[in-house]
């Protein structure tokens, strides 16, 4: 095979020799195009590097809020009784927590974080195949994340419903649920244009010589993501219009009392919200996809069963919603069907993970941040993976159902599964966004510090769920303080996990050492471009594809990594 | 930055977005058919209320707008332009139509006291029957805003034909208008006999 | 890849409005039916009837009968998935 370069794009004129060593980044797409202030040519962009930066720090900053209200929900719990706040103020940090994170910082996260920055330049594109919508997603994530804000200073005070919005309370709540579903409608329409946008981009625009066989995996992930994002959100979306309509009109739809059925309403909630999960997990399994062949320097185990495998989750995810049910008062029959194809789901997952790790054995390990960003990935999505299994099966579901186990499943998958993705394409597209590199030995720290936080942090609801301890509660019985206290101190490790992984970036952005077009030795697309790669990324020229993309021969890590 | 004119690109995000609102309707549809199975007696009665003749005529109407637009789609790419004009026009006309006769058929439920909400119809009605009654208000409702948003729609196509920027080579906006008129059409094509018919 | 892929001629007046014929005479005969008491029947009559008028629709209208497999199998799916949603909450509504 050939030892030729992937593609023959002109690197002659990369700005990389005027970067100055520190300062903010410059250079490439950062250019500010002449004629325009700094500040305009962010706010109205179409280039889709730019976009998916303005979506990272928005999800940043929100993220920030979410962690800090969790520390708030943790130290509340951290004694029975009253600590801190009110039950009042309790339900609606709770609920805020819940909304913020799921719906302004998980969902778009990878997907329009990184998909944006990273798919159009993996496919060859110039951009996604829609830039002003994409633009325009952009601002509807602002509005419907601005409208959330709002929802909490206004009417009857800040939604306490949990971030389900469960009928009967929801529609009957004197707090301020009307203002926050119209969030969550906005924002879901916000991500529906972002998997609209990336279909029609993949199917469209990818280079005339990239095949479907030659997408990488990343690309893959967000493929399946987009469908999802196309075909289950409207279903949210009609389910808080409905909830509005409830509240505005006086519908009585799920009312019992005028032949509704409030069960109906968790049909159509998880009908939705379970594929949410896919949504969040599946890009993250992409990242994981694409980082673990480029520091194993080999090509990956079973492609072709990793992006069928995410095609299949996607499909599957669609079959198994009622299993958040099992305890609703549903039929029998619901219960038994529903338990059964959960299980099918477990098969794909589990596919994904064998072959990651069948493509570490006997590779030739570089154990650099991405790396061990993935590896907490996977040990923390398989102990949030296995567990579901006791959550999927309807007799177990019974017992720890609306526990801390549910609790601490979830986030095991969320934040070790979607967070550690996160984090792992952060670290690892690092030196292509901004053309410079962190620290790699504190960054190694802060993912091992992240790692024991996490186990900390939620290891311990695993074992209150088994004793019977509820979710949501606000005080709790004198015998799970221990546990409690062990998850509380957790949290602040996990914090301060995360506080000095962003400081370590934050330094590598002002200081870090100027790096070139492939640090990590990568076979991908996009590291055939300059660091940062220019506006119109490929220029006129479509790149050539002439190696896969796990194809690592010929291609040698830099000198700032090595 | 070059300009794509891809139009099969822009197509399929027409109909991607098209899935999103049979899917935004499905949910709705997933709500009549559980409660269908639950009420087959109250819906089969609370559905003879409804006047058959002007949901007949509706979706003649309705049906006839749709073809308006496919012609004009095929007028303007054999380049007649007054004629794809003029069928636009007759479109956004007929969704008038199909509007004012939908106002009838709300104000007169309104003066039998059925409307969402209403303490009247939770007195004189059986749940089965209420549910039906804001099953139609939500799915007709919610189809009606459709209606309003593709007139819009269709107006705004309207002037970028009179202004020349949709034209026989450069269509594909005009397509995409009338693709989502058609999707309205669809959904009315359901809604009908779900409502109407039943009885 | 981004020429102009439109190699169709636009359908002909005559198609259309055959197809609105088509679509005028299945309205009639589905209100017809609707009179004939056949309990169950009449759902599944009605159903019918609608489904073949949405052919009408998105083959000839929609031009769907022109497009390549990669469209037709897109509104395949999403036909499906809706038919799973509404399907699989049945194993709940109809055996509660």
């Amino acid at each position: 095979m050939a030892e030729i370069p992937m593609a023959e794009t002109p690197m002659a004129e990369t700005p990389m020799a005027e970067t100055p060593m520190t300062g903010t980044p410059d250079g490439g797409f950062w250019t500010t195009p002449p004629g325009r202030s700094t500040l305009g040519s962010w706010l109205l962009t179409t280039d889709h590097k730019r976009i998916g930066l303005l979506y990272l720090w928005c999800i940043l900053a929100f993220f920030a809020v979410g962690v800090l209200l969790g520390l708030l929900i943790r130290l509340e719990l951290i004694a029975p009784g009253r600590t801190i706040m009110a039950q009042q103020t309790y339900n609606a940090v709770f609920t805020l927590h819940g909304v913020i994170m799921i719906f302004m910082v998980v969902i778009p996260s990878i997907p329009a974080a990184f998909g944006n920055i990273v798919m159009p330049l993996q496919i060859g594109a110039e951009d996604v195949a829609f830039p002003r919508l994409n633009l325009f997603s952009w601002y509807l994530y602002i509005l419907g994340a601005a409208i959330a804000v709002v929802s909490l200073f206004t009417g009857g005070g800040a939604p306490d419903t949990g971030w389900t919005f469960y009928v009967p309370f929801s529609a009957t709540t004197s707090t301020n649920v009307n203002v926050a579903v119209l969030a969550v409608f906005i924002l879901g329409f916000s991500s529906i244009l972002t998997g609209l946008n990336f279909i029609v981009t993949i199917h469209r625009l990818r280079a005339p010589s990239m095949g479907w066989t030659r997408m990488p995996l990343f690309t893959w992930g967000l493929y399946a993501t987009a469908w999802i994002q196309v075909l289950a959100t409207p279903v949210l979306g009609i389910t808080v219009l409905l909830i509005f309509a409830e509240r505005v009109l006086g519908l009585g739809l799920f009312d019992p009392a005028r032949g509704g059925d409030p069960i109906l309403y968790q049909h159509l909630f998880w009908i939705y919200s379970h594929p949410a999960v896919y949504i969040m997990i599946v890009p993250a399994m992409g990242v994981i996809s694409d980082v673990i062949p480029v520091f194993a320097r080999k090509n990956i185990f079973g492609y072709k069963t990793i992006a069928i495998s995410s095609l299949a989750i996607a499909f599957a995810g669609s079959l198994v919603w009622a299993h958040h049910m099992f305890v609703s008062g549903m039929s029998d029959v619901a219960v038994m069907v529903f338990s059964l194809l959960t299980f099918i789901v477990a098969i794909p997952s589990a596919v994904k993970v064998f072959n990651w790790v069948s493509t570490l054995y006997k590779g030739s390990i570089y154990l650099d941040p991405p790396l061990i960003y993935s590896l907490g990935f996977i040990f923390l999505f398989s102990m949030g993976g296995v567990t579901g299994l006791v959550l999927g099966g309807a007799g177990t579901d019974v017992h720890v159902h609306d526990t801390y186990f549910v609790v601490g499943h979830f986030h095991y998958v969320i934040f070790g599964g979607t967070g550690f993705g996160l984090f792992a394409a952060m670290h690892f597209w690092f030196p292509k966004v901004y053309g410079r590199l962190y620290n790699l030995k504190i960054a190694n720290v802060a993912a091992v510090i992240l790692v024991i936080g996490l186990n900390m942090l939620y290891f311990p609801m695993y074992l209150l769920g088994l004793e019977g301890m509820p979710r949501r509660y606000y005080d709790y019985l004198p015998q799970y303080t221990d546990l409690h206290v062990v998850s509380t101190v957790g949290s602040w490790i996990t914090a301060a996990g995360l506080a000095l992984m962003a400081w370590n970036l934050w330094r590598g952005l002002r200081h870090g050492a100027p790096c070139g077009p492939n640090p990590w030795g990568a076979a991908t697309l996009e590291w055939t471009l300059p660091s940062p790669p220019p506006t119109e990324n490929f220029g006129p020229v479509e790149p050539e594809v002439t190696r896969g993309p796990y194809d690592f021969k010929g291609i040698e890590r830099e000198e700032v990594v090595a | 930055m070059t300009i794509h004119r891809d139009y099969t690109g822009s197509k399929m995000g027409m109909w991607i977005f098209l899935f999103t609102e049979i899917l935004l309707f499905g949910g709705l549809f997933v709500i009549y058919a559980a409660y269908h199975h639950r009420y087959p007696e109250e819906f089969h009665h609370a559905s003879k209320a409804l006047d058959t003749a002007m949901g007949t005529v509706n979706t003649v109407v309705l049906i006839t707008s749709s073809l308006f637009v496919a012609m004009a789609v095929a007028a303007l790419r054999r380049a007649e332009d007054a004629r794809a004009r003029l069928l636009v026009v007759l479109t956004i006309a007929f969704a008038g139509v199909f509007l004012v006769i939908k106002y009838f058929e709300w104000t007169a439920k309104f003066h039998h006291g059925i409307y969402p909400g209403s303490a009247e119809l939770a007195a004189t009605h059986a749940p089965g029957e209420i549910v039906f009654y804001s099953l139609y208000f939500a799915m007709t409702g919610l189809h009606a805003v459709h209606v309003i948003v593709g007139m819009g729609l269709l107006g705004f196509i309207l002037a970028r034909m009179r202004a020349g920027a949709v034209n026989s080579t450069d269509f594909v906006f005009l397509e995409n208008g009338g693709l989502y008129w058609h999707l309205v059409d669809l959904i009315w094509i359901y809604l009908f006999p779900l409502f109407y018919l039943i009885a | 890849m981004h020429a102009h892929e439109e190699g169709h001629h636009p359908p002909s007046y005559r198609l259309l409005i055959g197809v609105w014929g088509a679509l005028m005479v299945l309205t009639a005969v589905t209100v017809w039916v609707a009179q004939v008491p056949l309990g169950f029947l009449n759902v599944v009559a009605a159903m019918a009837v609608a489904t073949c008028k949405a052919l009408l629709v998105t083959l000839f209208f929609m031009h769907l009968k022109d497009e390549n497999w990669t469209f037709k199998g897109m509104v395949l799916l999403v036909f499906v998935i809706l038919a799973i949603f509404i399907g699989f909450t049945f194993f709940d509504t109809a055996y509660r």
